[in-house]
């Protein structure tokens, strides 16, 4: 009881704190977005100045047509293998940052994971245009080295998407995983050692377990927005680039069907919930 | 997730728009960006003449522009409309008759044009010819001896992996329908096209939607052809030196044709006569074309008054263009969704 009342009167004192923060979130975040559910369930934009009536028929729209289905399991599947290498790359980083690295080479190998979050996302996705392509950058460099001729064109496939997104997403994984993977006490580490544990079995008992946290959180920060991008694919994807997110962006800026648009983003919203809530058990049973 | 942003940023913009109405001496012009009305020497030259402010907004599509007229009445002097989508401005009710004996210049615009059924109705004229131009195909010059005359080009399995087309559901079905021998207007046999539009789906490599992303592909050379506009295609090889030439196959090619209307209500229809006619003038018009690069000018002076050699003059100016040219006529709501629907079922297909 003792802890009830403390937290009652901490909620009174932090109010003048987290009323700003709220503040915002209410009115740049739950208007607009409460805005998008009541158009998604319009005939026409009322912005339109043209009639209109409340339908589900954007909704249906979905199920009508195998197309959104299809661009839909294609999206997910790229959020997972995005966050999948996400992990396979961040995490080993993260691991270092956190545990072998000290002092300065710390902060100077910190700072190299965060600078690309200082430069805009499309100006990244240009310069790997650049990279990608044929006659690019890396096409150049390798036949420079190389004793023989090869022929590097990524640019517009499926690869460049998912290499533009794990270069765009790598970061949260790093910093989520470092600050789990940080508090993890070197003594739990010694102490399995020294009962006889090899590497791998504290790897795998001690240190992957303690840092779950961390990986589950990089993991929903990656997949959630990868699953809705639009930018990347279509700039680097060329044929192969119509996802979910092209398909949801094509209505609101090429064709202005704001409703279709609204009702297929919600459609997005709700299975990416549905897939969180689905694995938020077995994830903390892990964790 | 980021829809959010783009409802705040819309009613900020028209809470925005809505105090600023327009006052007596502003010229409100509604246009796509980088289009010749906002170009600075122009406004500049064109305030000081007549003593009127301009002021510019944009739209990103025909259907956004529709939507600001409609949700703002009286605070637009003059919108760019293409002719395809007068009709249906008119029939809202957007647009009022123009009079054109209040421009000097409307006299000299070609009379095809200025009597063109999409713009004049009941005698009364909605919109002045301002530009014309067409979406034929550009080659790559390194990739040709001799430029191809038929718009099979794009599937011969030579270019596989180097062709281009854009990212637009209403061009694409119309290049289908020209590449299938049919009226773009009246398109009878639509398996054809898609079939014809699958078929060429592998030989894709990407789909541009940015005058941008095609002139970087030529200058790294990763393309050979593609469907492209005529004005930017000479903008391409003139203002970047680029190793462009535009072909307008035999089988013929997509024409669209802007001209100006002014939205009723509008404050200052002396101011927005005034615009209209200065940015029909020729003098403005050799100056676009020689800093810029433009589409071919409705009016006949203007386009007399560029070089002899130049590409608007000789190459759009050849009769026999004139004749293997469609121009785009209206298309309904209904038609315009059907395409995009056969469009993205193309590109889910070819994934």
């Amino acid at each position: 009881m003792a802890a009830q009342g403390t937290s009652r009167s901490g909620l009174s004192s932090a109010l003048p704190l987290l009323a700003p923060a709220y503040l915002w979130l209410t009115a740049a975040i739950f208007l607009p977005l409460s805005a998008m559910v009541f158009f998604s369930f319009m005939t026409d934009l009322p912005l339109s100045g043209k009639p209109w009536a409340f339908t589900l028929g954007n909704y249906a729209a979905f199920f009508s047509q195998s197309l959104y289905l299809t661009l839909l399991l294609a999206s997910l599947r790229l959020g997972l293998e995005v966050t999948l290498w996400c992990v396979i790359i961040g995490y080993p980083a993260a691991y270092v940052l956190a545990k072998v690295l000290k002092g300065r080479s710390r902060e100077a190998i910190f700072l190299l994971v965060i600078l690309p979050f200082w430069s805009n996302g499309l100006v990244r996705i240009f310069s790997w245009a650049m990279v990608l392509r044929e006659g690019g950058i890396l096409d150049t460099a390798l036949n420079a080295v190389l004793p023989f001729k090869i022929n590097i064109d990524l640019m517009y496939s499926y690869p460049a998407v998912i290499i533009g997104l794990v270069h765009s997403y790598v970061p949260y994984m790093v910093l989520t995983c470092y600050l789990t993977l940080q508090a993890i006490d070197d003594s739990l580490i010694e102490a399995g050692r020294s009962l006889g544990a090899s590497r791998l079995q504290v790897l795998k008992r001690v240190i992957i377990p303690l840092s779950m946290p961390g990986l589950v959180a990089g993991a929903a920060l990656i997949f959630v927005p990868v699953v809705g991008s639009f930018m990347e694919p279509r700039i680097l994807g060329g044929r192969t680039g119509t996802f979910y997110g092209t398909i949801i962006e094509d209505q609101f800026v090429a064709v202005f069907n704001w409703p279709l648009g609204a009702a297929l983003s919600f459609i997005l919203l709700a299975v990416v919930l549905v897939i969180l809530a689905v694995a938020s058990p077995v994830l903390k049973r892990a964790a | 997730m980021r829809m959010p942003r783009l409802t705040a940023f819309l009613t900020a913009t028209s809470v925005i728009a809505s105090v600023l109405a327009a006052s007596a001496g502003e010229v409100h012009v509604l246009n796509w960006k980088g289009y010749g009305a906002d170009e600075p020497w122009a406004v500049e030259a064109f305030e000081k003449a007549t003593g009127n402010k301009v002021i510019n907004d944009f739209f990103n599509s025909e259907q956004e522009m529709l939507t600001k007229i409609r949700t703002n009445p009286g605070l637009y002097d003059v919108v760019m409309i293409n002719a395809a989508f007068n009709d249906q401005a008119m029939a809202e009710k957007l647009i009022q008759p123009i009079d054109v004996s209040k421009l000097s210049n409307y006299a000299n615009i070609s009379p095809d044009k200025a009597s063109s059924p999409m713009l004049v109705h009941d005698g009364k004229v909605y919109g002045v010819p301002w530009v014309w131009g067409l979406t034929a195909l550009a080659i790559n010059e390194k990739s040709f001896d001799k430029p191809p005359t038929s718009i099979a080009e794009m599937w011969n399995a030579a270019h596989k992996g180097r062709v281009v087309i854009r990212d637009d559901a209403v061009e694409a079905v119309q290049f289908g329908a020209i590449a299938t021998g049919q009226n773009i207007n009246d398109i009878k046999d639509m398996e054809a096209v898609k079939a014809k539009l699958t078929s060429l789906m592998p030989q894709i490599k990407t789909f541009w939607s940015s005058e941008n992303d095609w002139n970087q592909m030529v200058a790294s050379n990763q393309i050979d052809i593609g469907t492209y506009w005529s004005g930017s295609a000479d903008r391409a090889k003139t203002h970047f030196k680029l190793p462009v030439s535009l072909v307008i196959p035999q089988e013929g090619a997509v024409a669209w044709l802007d001209a100006f209307s002014i939205p009723a209500g509008s404050k200052n229809v002396e101011g927005a006569e005034a615009f209209i006619n200065y940015m029909i003038d020729p003098k403005f018009y050799v100056e676009w074309v020689t800093k810029v690069g433009a589409p071919v000018s409705a009016n006949t002076k203007a386009v007399e008054a560029l070089p002899e050699d130049a590409f608007n003059r000789k190459v759009m100016g050849d009769p026999e263009v004139a004749k293997r040219i469609q121009f785009q006529a209206p298309i309904t709501d209904k038609q315009r969704e059907a395409y995009l629907a056969l469009w993205q079922q193309l590109k889910v297909d070819v994934k």
